[in-house]
């Protein structure tokens, strides 16, 4: 059975591993957040309540948090693939 | 209720109109050939690009749906908001750039972009009709909940209005006119979203005075709604009208009591907003509906005070009731959701195919960057556009599809004209993507199919308006159908379709080389079946669908994903597996 990693692929535009793994360790930060926020909502609905800062509930704070960390995120990602992309355009680099 | 129409909100209504089909007019003569008509000839800026996905994205189930859960159940709406949000970092971080680099004007090229098959085109194509006609329907019942008030036509009147000029938009020039009348939405919705929080910080909380008396139990008035077997509609007793002799629903949405006995806060910062609205009481309205003996219906609307701590907590809404269940059931629905709506985003076909409108991977990454970014604030806005419908006391108690409209009539009538003239744009905008995308699935995929041989540019583009027409007509039907369903649930199933359908064989094409074509024709078949037949036999569609007893349903939940998502992924690999060449052809493969 072949190994989990990008398929190769043959157009003109070639798929970067570097970018690759840098989207895929990203989406896996963010799952990670999203899926504690479930997690929390499913087994400790009450927790949601609390309020720990600004009289703001840990619902709200928590689901703004997430909306915030996707923006942060792909910011990040695009900073980091322009990188990428200039490293791999210099002499030397994968291109 | 009875919508008073308003001749500048007709008018605005009419410019908006006016405005999108100049536009498609004047992009007409770059939809002549496939390339076009189907991806605007690959040459939108990624900004323009990022702002029209948002146009796309933010549905009327985003701006009607959500506000109006928001507005008649509270912090529920808002897990909504979250969910779709969320699905978006799938698109940015897994699907953007190889999508774009695969992929030339449908999500089937990039899902056959190994394999020329005729199998995985077929299936892929009917994926998409399945995916774009369940998210078609919310979209046009969002139609038809605009026009009534806005033009005081019926809600038939104003699907088949949408319908035929979004026919007309799509048919003119492809998806050029498309993606700039979802630049113009997108940015309107965003910027007019922003002013309608302004005002709704700037009004503050005050408490209503029926509320403030100390005499009487304000919270002892109902309103009852009774459809008789000849389909009468008797409000509170009488015929529903204005007249004399006639009833018809208050408007409600009140703060009952706030923190410190205040009787009203005068303007509030963000935060300050929700912290005030956490330490308060809002009176909130449920109904119960009885078949009399006589056949006719009552449906008795009630109100209650219910505390701020409460609203801002998840689990109010039936949706999400599961979050606050001991029932596994409930909460595996609530999780399902959850999934799907997280998966969805990046498997929807007018999404995917607007990748391959802007010229490379980089500018497919920046566009949904923006598209993120616009998407994420627009979010956090309707928490806000929600909670300020909730307490703005204009609210329709019989349609909660309306909550926002009817705010920003609460502020005056030139940005109700506003407001519903965008709400009504935002329709045009997300069906016109939809109706491509399936468009593009029948000329590009189906077509190419069924005749063998590849169609030239202009049969394609013939194939493809007369299916945007067939199209638009069943849209117009089922949209009338299903008039009386919130329109943010509607769209809950179609993610789950999608994502059933569409997601795992596209992440497995991506990720692992031992995907066969007959393991990704299996998972499309399988994940859209399953999930299709899942939501038939659901608990919800007996009850709003077929008008039958819930527990007679069949599936267990509601939300097929938590199920249907893994059994696509599961499906990939074991039929890939089964069906994978020789040792010696893969090698050489």
């Amino acid at each position: 059975m072949a190994g989990f990693h990008p398929a190769t692929d043959t157009t003109p535009e070639a798929a970067s591993p570097r970018r690759t793994r840098l989207g895929l360790w990203l989406f896996a930060t963010y799952l990670a957040l999203y899926s504690g926020f479930m997690a929390l909502n499913a087994v400790a609905p009450e927790r949601m309540e609390q309020t720990p800062w600004a009289g703001v509930n840990v619902a709200i704070l928590y689901g703004m948090g997430l909306i915030f960390a996707a923006f942060v995120l792909a910011i990040m990602y695009e900073a980091l693939c322009r990188r990428i992309d200039r490293q791999d355009r210099e002499p030397g680099g994968d291109a | 209720m009875i919508y008073e129409p308003s001749a500048l909100a007709v008018a605005v209504f009419l410019l908006f109109v006016g405005v999108t089909l100049a536009i498609s007019f004047r992009l007409g003569a770059q939809a002549k050939s496939s390339q076009g008509y189907f991806a605007a000839g690959g040459g939108i800026p990624w900004f323009v690009n990022g702002i029209a996905f948002a146009g796309d994205y933010l549905s009327a189930a985003s701006f009607l749906g959500i506000c109006g859960m928001i507005a008649f159940y509270g912090y529920d709406g808002f897990l909504y908001s979250i969910g779709y949000l969320a699905g978006w970092i799938v698109a940015l971080f897994v699907i953007a750039e190889p999508i774009r680099r695969l992929g030339k004007y449908t999500f089937a090229d990039a899902l056959d972009s190994r394999f020329n098959s005729r199998a995985i085109r077929l299936s892929a194509a009917l994926s998409t009709l399945v995916v774009s006609l369940f998210y078609l329907i919310p979209q046009m019942v969002g139609a038809g909940a605009l026009v009534k008030p806005l033009l005081g036509l019926p809600h038939w009147a104003g699907v088949s209005i949408v319908g035929a000029v979004v026919v007309l938009i799509v048919v003119t020039a492809g998806m050029a006119s498309t993606t700039y009348v979802q630049f113009l939405k997108g940015s309107l919705l965003v910027l007019f979203s922003v002013w309608l929080t302004v005002l709704i910080l700037q009004r503050g909380l005050a408490v209503d005075e029926r509320y403030r008396a100390s005499v009487g139990n304000p919270f002892a008035v109902q309103q009852t709604l009774r459809v008789t077997a000849d389909g009468q509609r008797l409000v509170n007793g009488l015929p529903q009208g204005k007249g004399p002799g006639q009833a018809d629903f208050f408007p409600v949405g009140h703060v009952s009591k706030l923190p410190d006995g205040q009787l009203e806060t005068g303007p509030l910062g963000p935060i300050a907003f929700l912290r005030t609205l956490q330490q308060s009481e809002v009176v909130l309205w449920s109904s119960a509906t009885t078949t009399e003996l006589d056949g006719s219906r009552l449906t008795t609307y009630s109100q209650r005070a219910v505390p701020g701590s409460e609203i801002l907590r998840p689990g109010n809404s039936p949706t999400f009731k599961g979050v606050r269940s001991d029932k596994l059931q409930d909460k595996l629905n609530f999780l399902s959701l959850m999934l799907a709506l997280f998966c969805g985003t990046a498997s929807l076909p007018h999404i995917l195919i607007r990748y391959y409108t802007v010229k490379d991977q980089a500018a497919a990454r920046k566009s949904t960057v923006v598209g993120i970014g616009s998407i994420g604030f627009f979010y956090i806005l309707t928490l806000y556009l929600g909670l300020g419908a909730m307490t703005s006391g204009a609210i329709d108690v019989t349609n909660s599809n309306m909550a926002a409209p009817l705010l920003a009539r609460s502020m005056g009538e030139l940005l109700f004209a506003m407001i519903s003239a965008i709400a009504f744009t935002t329709v045009l905008g997300t069906v016109s993507g939809l109706i491509v995308a399936s468009s593009g699935a029948v000329a590009h995929d189906l077509a190419e199919s069924f005749v063998r041989e590849p169609l030239t540019d202009h049969e394609k583009i013939r194939i493809a308006k007369l299916a945007a027409v067939v199209v638009g007509v069943v849209a117009m039907a089922l949209g009338i159908l299903f008039e009386k369903m919130n329109v943010n649930f509607l769209v809950g199933w179609a993610f789950s379709v999608a994502a059933s359908a569409n997601l795992p064989s596209l992440v497995m094409l991506l990720f692992w080389k031992g995907t066969t074509r007959q393991g990704i024709t299996a998972a499309i078949l399988a994940g859209m079946v399953s999930s299709l037949a899942w939501i038939l036999l659901s608990e919800d569609t007996f009850k709003d669908v077929y008008g039958l007893p819930p527990e007679q349903a069949w599936a267990p939940f509601s939300q097929p994903g938590i199920v249907t998502i893994p059994l696509g992924f599961l499906t990939v690999v074991v039929v890939s597996l089964l069906t994978r060449p020789p040792k010696r052809e893969a090698d050489t493969d």
